[in-house]
């Protein structure tokens, strides 16, 4: 486990870097923007607290907050899936709920606290809900779980808060976390390997509600 | 996505005036806008972003109902006490729609004013009246199976997908509008959707610049309220149809029934006909049924979604059989 880490680690300062110069090559002459006709693109200064640290950006307003995270940031931890809202590869948690970052236009989120997969782990020891997920197996190919992961545990603040659940039976209840109600609840994350009983068991165990 | 200017509105007044302007939206969760403007089917020229407006609110009023501010997300809407002990059904509409991250996001104005999902709205190289007005309709010929059978036109047979607007028609909700002159007006849920006809791009009452700032629920009434969801998957999808139901009994006979149903037209479809078969007849699964069949009476089929007929009157019989305690 220590190796997989560490590779990712390499990995994600790798693509940080490439990121960069992406960057660079962006704002180069060939790529401006012909000044007769068009106006200039309009951008908007966003101010984001990501991870407990401050960001200040200028963006054209079409920049998700996904991209922003990704391409901006270098945060490559939130993955783009379908980008339309329907996997949950790009779930973070903004001011406490999670949302679909691919679906947030960054300007409209200036002066929030956003929360990402980077941001879990506490001086390089996993959070509880990581340390679930690796425990118990709860992913394949792994591309989804940073998603599942953020959402997870956003999913137990809420149950903390009593919110009930489409599994629910009675609205006005919060029941306990049975693999029913952590299904519904993790329902907008999409996993291909289909990992979904290790990651319904991962949830299981850091909710402290046994293992049937 | 096209670029657009985008405007953070202070106060009510202003986003109404950016948004009467041509070719400017509204934007609050933005779950459907974005999505919609990434595949350049909206292409706004400016953006105003409402969410810092104090719409956020669930409010008491004198009557003993609740006023739900429209920039309520629909995951406040189902956490708030009220709505659950009050409105069940709605929180169990909320509750079936969309995923938690979503949810989230989503607000009760946004939910209401969401577009279709009908295949062919989203599809750009298929004609669709609704997108491109007079360019015709896909669906017509095409793969119709999540389209509506009740109330819709040659010109466009898209079903409204909302669940919540389902479960607020069944509670005779009431939608407040404010203008851009500052005026407002109370619009019953049941008249804010303009039917296709000839004009399927035109899809609310609403005018220009008009914002929707809450949605006014009136006080519970009696009886057992339940909403039945039935789709392709156990979570995370649309309706093919749904049912809220409220059903007060007097004995073993309906005193009194509010039926609505998802899934079957280009808005929640209130039931008179079968809210009138119903109030009289003894509660059992032969009345439940001739309530269907009253409620569909008036429906048709195109092909792929022939099904919705029986589909929904057996998900009426089942509702109201739970409701009446008989299941």
């Amino acid at each position: 486990m220590k190796e997989f880490l560490r590779s990712m680690a390499t990995r994600r300062w790798f693509l940080t870097t490439s990121g960069a110069a992406t960057l660079a090559l962006a704002s180069s002459p060939s790529m401006a923007q012909p000044a007769a006709e068009t106006p200039p693109l309009p951008i908007e200064h966003v101010d984001l607290t990501i991870n407990g640290r401050p960001y200040a950006l200028d963006l054209d307003p079409r920049t998700t907050l996904l991209d922003a995270l990704r391409e901006h940031l270098g945060f490559t931890g939130s993955k783009k899936g379908c980008d339309q809202g329907q996997c949950g590869a790009c779930t973070i948690i903004v001011n406490g709920q999670r949302i679909n970052s691919c679906l947030a236009l960054a300007v409209m989120h200036d002066g929030d606290e956003i929360t990402t997969i980077e941001g879990l782990a506490e001086e390089g020891v996993l959070h509880p809900m990581q340390a679930a997920f690796v425990r118990h197996d709860g992913f394949q190919c792994g591309y989804c779980t940073p998603g599942q992961i953020c959402s997870a545990v956003a999913l137990l603040s809420e149950h903390r808060e009593g919110w009930p659940s489409y599994a629910t039976a009675d609205v006005e209840t919060a029941p306990a976390l049975t693999n029913a109600e952590i299904a519904e609840r993790m329902s907008g994350n999409i996993c291909r390997c289909s990992a979904y009983p290790n990651i319904v068991a991962a949830i299981r165990e850091v909710a402290g509600e046994g293992s049937q | 996505m096209n670029p657009f200017r985008y405007e953070r509105a202070s106060d009510v007044a202003s986003a109404c005036a950016s948004a009467a302007r041509p070719a400017a939206k509204f934007i609050a969760g933005g779950t459907n806008l974005v999505d919609l403007m990434k595949l350049q089917i909206e292409a706004p020229a400016q953006l105003v972003d409402i969410t810092r407006l104090p719409l956020d609110r669930i409010e008491e009023t004198a009557e003993g109902g609740l006023r739900i501010g429209a920039l309520v997300s629909n995951s406040a809407a189902v956490a708030d006490m009220r709505v659950r002990r009050r409105y069940p059904l709605l929180a169990q509409a909320i509750l079936a729609g969309a995923s938690t991250q979503l949810r989230n996001k989503a607000t009760t104005g946004g939910n209401l004013l969401q577009r279709t999902r009908c295949p062919y709205f989203y599809d750009t190289t298929k004609p669709c009246n609704k997108r491109v007005p007079g360019s015709g309709c896909a669906a017509l010929e095409g793969l119709n199976r999540m389209n509506a059978v009740l109330g819709v036109s040659d010109n466009c047979i898209a079903a409204h997908p909302s669940d919540m607007a389902v479960a607020m028609t069944a509670l005779d909700a009431v939608v407040e509008a404010i203008a851009p002159n500052g005026s407002t007006r109370a619009i019953p849920i049941d008249e804010l959707y303009r039917p296709p006809d000839d004009t399927p791009h035109i899809e609310t009452v609403l005018e220009s610049g008009e914002l929707i700032g809450s949605v006014l629920l009136p006080p519970p009434p009696a009886g057992r309220q339940i909403y039945r969801k039935v789709r392709d998957r156990a979570s995370f999808a649309f309706a093919l149809v749904s049912v809220a139901a409220i059903l007060d009994l007097d004995g073993e006979r309906v005193r009194a029934a509010r039926i609505a149903f998802g899934g079957l037209s280009y808005k929640p479809w209130r039931s008179a006909e079968a809210e009138a078969a119903l109030v009289g007849a003894p509660a059992t699964r032969a009345a439940f049924d001739a309530a269907g069949t009253a409620a569909l009476k008036d429906a048709r089929g195109y092909g792929h979604n022939d099904f919705k007929m029986p589909l929904a009157r057996r998900t009426l019989r089942a509702t109201l059989t739970q409701a009446a305690g008989l299941a």
